[in-house]
């Protein structure tokens, strides 16, 4: 997945400025970056969320695959099934059953027969490592889980369509730390599989989960590089201030 | 203050109790098995029921479910889904002043132009003059209970490749259910003791009918009838059948109140 000079908008007012990056497959990127600088709305124009804000649309490509997802044949809905998104707050469907809110992304698109829907469901719940812990109570409510388990299931309804890419924005944020771990240890299997591109506030967790990193200030890209780089020697001044902590 | 307060409590209060303590004293003697099973006698003879009326008014608001419930739960969702669309500001504003409206005049409409145009009364002028009355409550608590659904759970059910209408009703409309039920069952108890719109309309019957085309009996026609009537006899069937009013909409609203406790505790 690629960017090409791509800026967006709220309005008349720029959110994101000119911002051209590209994210290798079975790769974690880490975008960080003070509050409001752009990054989660550049994350929402990457499956086309963004423009579903008021006011929201964009200039500039989006390529995945080589193909801009902004062409006038894309079907935005057909998209988002192949760049799923989790949330910084869990999000389970409250009236839906723990097997239907993993189910639910697979019920939308052509029809599956229930022994194949029962199997994804399952090896969903493994990938997201919350199967032993519900493989009991498929039926009971979503809502009794806790709040790391949500955002787990969570994880779980949004690789179960097999998504190429999962964005996460800032998936931790309202997670204890036994629960913002488990999130952080999950990515390392996940990007196994999907190329991963995770919004955070918490640069140490920038540090611990990603292979490259990229720096927003002010709505434009600072600095994009290997992360470890990207700490320890940062190119330009504004990241180091940043990653010391003395703004933001 | 405090005694004030409570004083203004009890006061506020008290209208219903003694409605309620006079129905039962008036009318609890009269209530019997006929009164449910049995058809009116002629005037003058103890006995008989108001079985014609029950019917009569299980039809007319059924009916008028049918109409209003769809007409008012949809336009609810729509103005949730497009809040600054020109038509649902307006369907906001008409729900608003039709929610003000006297029911007189709602009954008045539905004579000129249901009653008047066919030449002969019909409950199901009737349950069209109740469904108006039921719209505008329907269309603005479905409207204020979807939208306090949360975004994210919208944004969830996108992010998911849903269209936004299978976002809307598998989603969102699923998760505030218990809450449209709610404020449907509130506009079924408040119309099913209207008396004016069907003084016009369905008129009232002496028999027990199902032709909503023809004249019906309702409760709230029973009690007009026979509580304006010379009878002793009415006198005390009107109480009864008040008092059966009054338990009908008890019952409803307690129904809709469980309905949102169930929504609470299911979140919680």
């Amino acid at each position: 997945m690629a960017t090409e000079r791509l800026s967006a908008m709220y309005g008349k007012s720029t959110a994101v400025k000119d911002v051209t990056l590209s994210f290798t497959a079975n790769r974690v990127h880490a975008l960080i970056g003070p509050s409001g600088c752009g990054k989660s709305t550049f994350l929402r124009s990457l499956n086309r969320m963004h423009e579903l804000s008021p006011g929201g649309w964009i200039t500039g490509r989006v390529l995945l695959d080589g193909k801009d997802v902004y062409a006038g044949d894309v079907n935005p809905m057909q998209l988002r099934r192949r760049v799923g998104m989790v949330f910084q707050k869990p999000t389970p469907f409250p009236t839906m059953s723990i097997f239907d809110n993993v189910a639910a992304g697979l019920r939308v698109g052509q029809r599956r027969p229930k022994a194949e829907l029962a199997e994804t469901v399952e090896r969903a719940l493994q990938g997201a490592a919350l199967w032993e812990e519900v493989k009991d109570r498929l039926t009971t409510s979503a809502m009794a889980l806790s709040g790391g388990q949500q955002q787990r299931l969570c994880v779980a309804r949004t690789i179960a369509p097999q998504p190429e890419v999962i964005l996460l924005d800032e998936p931790t944020a309202s997670l204890d730390p036994q629960g913002t771990q488990r999130i952080e240890e999950l990515l390392f299997s996940l990007k196994k599989a999907f190329t991963i591109i995770i919004v955070t506030h918490n640069m140490q967790q920038a540090a611990r989960v990603s292979d490259t990193t990229t720096f927003f200030y002010l709505g434009g890209m600072v600095e994009t590089g290997v992360t470890k780089q990207l700490f320890t020697s940062p190119a330009r001044e504004e990241t180091e201030a940043y990653i010391t902590g003395r703004f933001g | 203050m405090v005694a004030l307060m409570g004083l203004a409590v009890v006061l506020a209060v008290l209208p219903l109790l003694l409605i309620l303590g006079t129905l039962i004293a008036k009318g609890a003697s009269s209530l019997n098995l006929a009164f449910f099973t049995k058809m009116p006698v002629p005037a003058g003879e103890t006995g008989g029921g108001v079985l014609h009326a029950i019917a009569g008014t299980l039809m007319i608001v059924g009916a008028a479910c049918l109409i209003g419930l769809p007409l008012g739960i949809g336009g609810g969702i729509y103005c949730a889904e497009y809040p600054g669309s020109k038509l649902s500001t307006l369907t906001r504003f008409v729900s608003d002043v039709l929610n003000g409206t006297p029911s007189i005049v709602v009954g008045v409409f539905a004579w000129t132009w249901i009653v008047a145009s066919q030449k002969h009364f019909s409950a199901l002028a009737g349950s069209v003059a109740l469904a108006m009355l039921m719209i505008p409550m329907v269309t603005r608590t479905t409207e204020e209970m979807i939208k306090l659904v949360p975004h994210s759970l919208r944004e969830a059910a996108l992010a998911l490749g849903y269209s936004r209408w299978r976002t809307s009703l598998a989603v969102v409309v699923r998760t505030t259910l218990p809450g449209i039920v709610t404020g449907s069952l509130l506009a079924v108890a408040r119309v099913a003791g209207e008396t004016a719109p069907l003084l016009f309309t369905a008129l009232g019957s002496q028999y027990l009918s199902f032709n909503l085309d023809q004249p019906m009996a309702a409760l709230p026609l029973v009690v007009f009838t026979y509580a304006t009537g010379p009878y002793e006899e009415w006198h005390q069937l009107a109480w009864a059948t008040a008092l059966v009013l009054i338990l009908v909409v008890l019952v409803l609203s307690i129904a809709a109140r469980l309905a949102t406790r169930r929504k609470f505790s299911q979140n919680g």
